[in-house]
């Protein structure tokens, strides 16, 4: 499966190398391994003890309550969104960024659209699980289609506002 | 008025470049329906019954007489030769195709405009005061607010798939002339107890099929931490906001469900976390914002004009109009003028290519060459001054824009209802038509003044039927249009919203109960009261009575 990653802000296309695992599936040996939340709750000492990385991935109704003392020991977080409507994980990413200084891959998943990505790489998503049927060339282009932004958020991009007060950074700056 | 620079140019252009190719995509078919819509939606493109409507924002109702210019243009080009003013301060296209709607954008962006966030699940178009800045009893121009509001609010990364749309009004002034109090934030300059000005922030108003009156959130809002706070108060609002429930999706019913109080506790927690520097506003940051909404070069001159006096007294159809359409301005010897787009039978918001021309060379040669758009859907020319209103008042006359009837019977809020909008269950127009024609005479006999009537073609209440003093909504029972009454709703400062009389009226009986309503006010009122204080005062009995021809 291809994902669009970002790297150093540049998007790429890439191979995916997360293997998601069910609840009640047996865990792979080697491989990164994406569980869901209950999973991670209930399996967590098994989980960290091979040695392998690990990603938790969040339905778009469940939150970091209770995940942020565990964050250092993820590798990927991976935020599902159900429908084009469901914007609540726009806020977790944010979160997850700004708040809770994670540093890890954050994917966005389900349905994802081409002329969404932008919207979720200033909330910090820096991989895409983009749906088959869009093209991978077209989505790269998503990212540069605006250059101009008005408010702060995960991507640390100098709002129009700051640039105006000459402090590039310094007023609207988010790091 | 704000001025493009170069950041807000380029930021329009790449918009409009990038709906461009979305609309190729979705003609070429690599877009699905499902997909372009959202996308349509927050570029204020509707699909409508017989057509797509372009919604264009006119941020806080101001555009220059350039920008009116452009959108005559646009109505004889794209559309069929007019168009029509919102209670959102916008103006809508009704007869859109698709594949022009790119274009049109590009014609915006030559002046300055663009149609971003007029529609879809994101912050709107922001309203404010059509008298700001010339209001006498203003704390403060809110103009520069709602400015800083709506570049903060432009392709918010993190709100723009929000459980339902989000409406902010801004308002400087004691009397509420924005209908903040039925906004999902209301926003409200305030003087606290150390003098300092900043903001009341007024939270869970709205109307459709659930009314809300805003609940106050926070009593004093330093200046600085505006963003912060309302950055707060959508976070939550994003994550805790109902997404199952189309009609339970509004921040009112996440309000109202968790209680103000623990829905403050929710924000300020929020806040206290995300109020970083981030968002704070610096004061220099605020006084240039400010400086692009300075007062005009005004005239010296003295408070009362001879020159409007005596005419005045001369022309009685000028006196009628200047006491209905005129309101005070705060420099000496100047008045704002409301153009009332309520023509005695005429379509509520409606205008022609022709008239927004002249309207536009109008307000160059008598109010600095700037128009604003009123929530109530009239026009207003703010800077006028005195001596010349008549000469004003005779070039509007001769283009049928001078209908003496601002704030009174025939001044009617109508929606575009069935005969334009696809989610319509009733005609608004026609209905409002036939009242103007009806309460025309009624009004010039008995002085049907401050008297609000709005008309809804469905739930969603577009028109804010609710609040009006005389609400109508379009229904359809059995096949049959109904039309369901309210009395005593109001959108000022004295926000409320109307109860329901009792059952609804026929296409062709309503007028009727309309009329009967206000004959039976005139029985009731005393001395000069107004009819909402009448309704108030009487209880809704005596209107039943007569409506039903109980005993
Ligand atoms: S109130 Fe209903 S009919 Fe009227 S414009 Fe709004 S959605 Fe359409």
């Amino acid at each position: 499966m291809q994902i669009i990653r970002l790297i150093e802000g540049q998007p790429a296309t890439d191979i995916d190398v997360w293997t998601r695992i069910d609840d009640g599936e047996p865990l792979p040996e080697y491989a990164p391994t994406m569980v869901s939340l209950a999973r991670w709750r209930s399996g967590r000492n098994d989980l960290v003890r091979r040695n392998v990385a690990v990603g938790v991935r969040l339905a778009s109704h469940e939150t970091l309550e209770g995940l942020a003392g565990d964050l250092e020991r993820l590798d990927l977080i991976a935020l599902d969104f159900p429908n084009l409507n469901d914007g609540r994980h726009f806020t977790t990413a944010r979160l997850l960024r700004e708040r809770h200084g994670y540093r890890g891959e954050i994917r966005a998943t389900g349905q994802v659209l081409r002329d969404q990505l932008f919207a979720m790489a200033r909330c910090g998503f820096d991989s895409f699980d983009l749906q088959a049927h869009q093209s991978a060339e077209s989505a790269r282009e998503a990212f540069s289609e605006i250059s101009v932004v008005f408010q702060p958020a995960a991507d640390g991009r100098t709002a129009a506002h700051a640039i105006r007060t000459g402090g590039a950074g310094a007023h609207f700056s988010a790091s | 008025m704000y001025a493009y620079d170069t950041l807000d140019r380029t930021f329009v252009a790449q918009r409009t470049a990038q709906f461009r190719e979305q609309v190729r995509r979705r003609l070429a078919n690599e877009l699905s329906e499902d997909e372009f819509k959202p996308l349509r939606l927050r570029n204020g493109l509707y699909l409508q019954l017989h057509a797509y409507m372009l919604r264009v924002a006119i941020p806080y109702g101001l555009v220059s007489a350039d920008q009116l210019r452009a959108l005559a243009r646009i109505a004889r080009r794209y559309d069929r030769g007019y168009g029509h003013f919102t209670t959102r301060q916008n103006i809508q296209f009704n007869w859109i195709s698709l594949k022009d709607a790119p274009d049109i954008l590009n014609d915006l962006a030559a002046v300055e405009m663009h149609a971003v966030q007029t529609s879809g699940n994101c912050i709107r178009n922001i309203t404010t005061d059509q008298f700001a800045g010339v209001a006498a009893d203003e704390i403060e121009d809110p103009r520069p607010w709602a400015e800083i509001i709506r570049q903060w609010s432009t392709n918010h990364p993190e709100f723009s798939f929000l459980p339902r749309k989000f409406k902010v009004a801004v308002t400087g002034s004691a009397s509420d002339r924005s209908a903040m109090r039925v906004h999902d934030i209301g926003v409200r300059l305030v003087r606290g107890i150390d003098g300092a000005i900043g903001f009341e922030i007024w939270v869970g108003g709205g109307l459709g099929r659930t009314p809300m009156i805003a609940q106050l959130l926070r009593g004093f809002l330093p200046k600085e931490h505006l963003l912060g706070y309302l950055e707060a108060v959508l976070r939550v609002y994003n994550v805790e906001g109902r997404r199952d429930n189309l009609y339970k999706s509004r921040i009112k019913i996440l309000v109202s469900t968790l209680g103000i109080e623990r829905f403050r506790d929710l924000v300020e927690a929020e806040w206290t976390l995300t109020s970083g520097p981030g968002l704070r506003l610096e004061t220099a940051g605020i006084a240039r914002m400010q400086s692009h909404f300075r007062a005009p070069p005004y005239a010296d001159m003295p408070g009362r004009s001879r020159e409007f006096e005596a005419k005045r007294l001369e022309d009685s159809a000028f006196a009628r109009w200047a006491k209905a359409n005129l309101f005070p301005h705060k420099q000496p010897g100047y008045a704002a003028v409301t153009i009332s787009l309520k023509p005695i039978g005429g379509v509520p918001g409606d205008l022609t290519a022709a008239q927004m021309d002249a309207v536009a060379s109008l307000a160059d040669a008598y109010s600095l060459g700037e128009i604003r758009v009123t929530h109530r859907q009239n026009l207003v020319l703010a800077h006028v001054p005195q001596d010349r209103l008549h000469d004003l008042w005779r070039a509007l006359d001769a283009l049928d824009l001078a209908t003496p009837n601002l704030s009174r019977a025939t001044d009617i809020i109508a929606c575009p209802g069935m005969d334009y909008c696809g989610l319509a269950t009733a005609r608004s127009i026609p209905v409002a038509q036939r009242l103007s024609e009806r309460l025309a005479a009624l009004d010039e006999q008995y002085d049907l003044d401050q008297l609000s009537i709005n008309i809804s073609g469905c739930v969603n209440s577009c028109s804010h039927h609710h609040v009006g003093h005389i609400g109508i909504l379009g229904l359809e029972k059995g096949g049959a249009e109904s039309y369901q009454v309210t009395l005593g709703g109001s959108s000022a400062e004295d926000a409320a919203v109307g109860r329901i009389i009792g059952p609804g009226f026929g296409a062709e009986d309503v007028v009727d109960a309309v009329e009967t309503i206000l004959i039976t006010y005139l029985g009731q009122r005393e001395d000069s009261e107004r009819f909402l204080d009448t309704v108030r005062r009487v209880g809704q009995d005596p209107f039943r009575r007569a409506l039903y021809k109980q005993p």
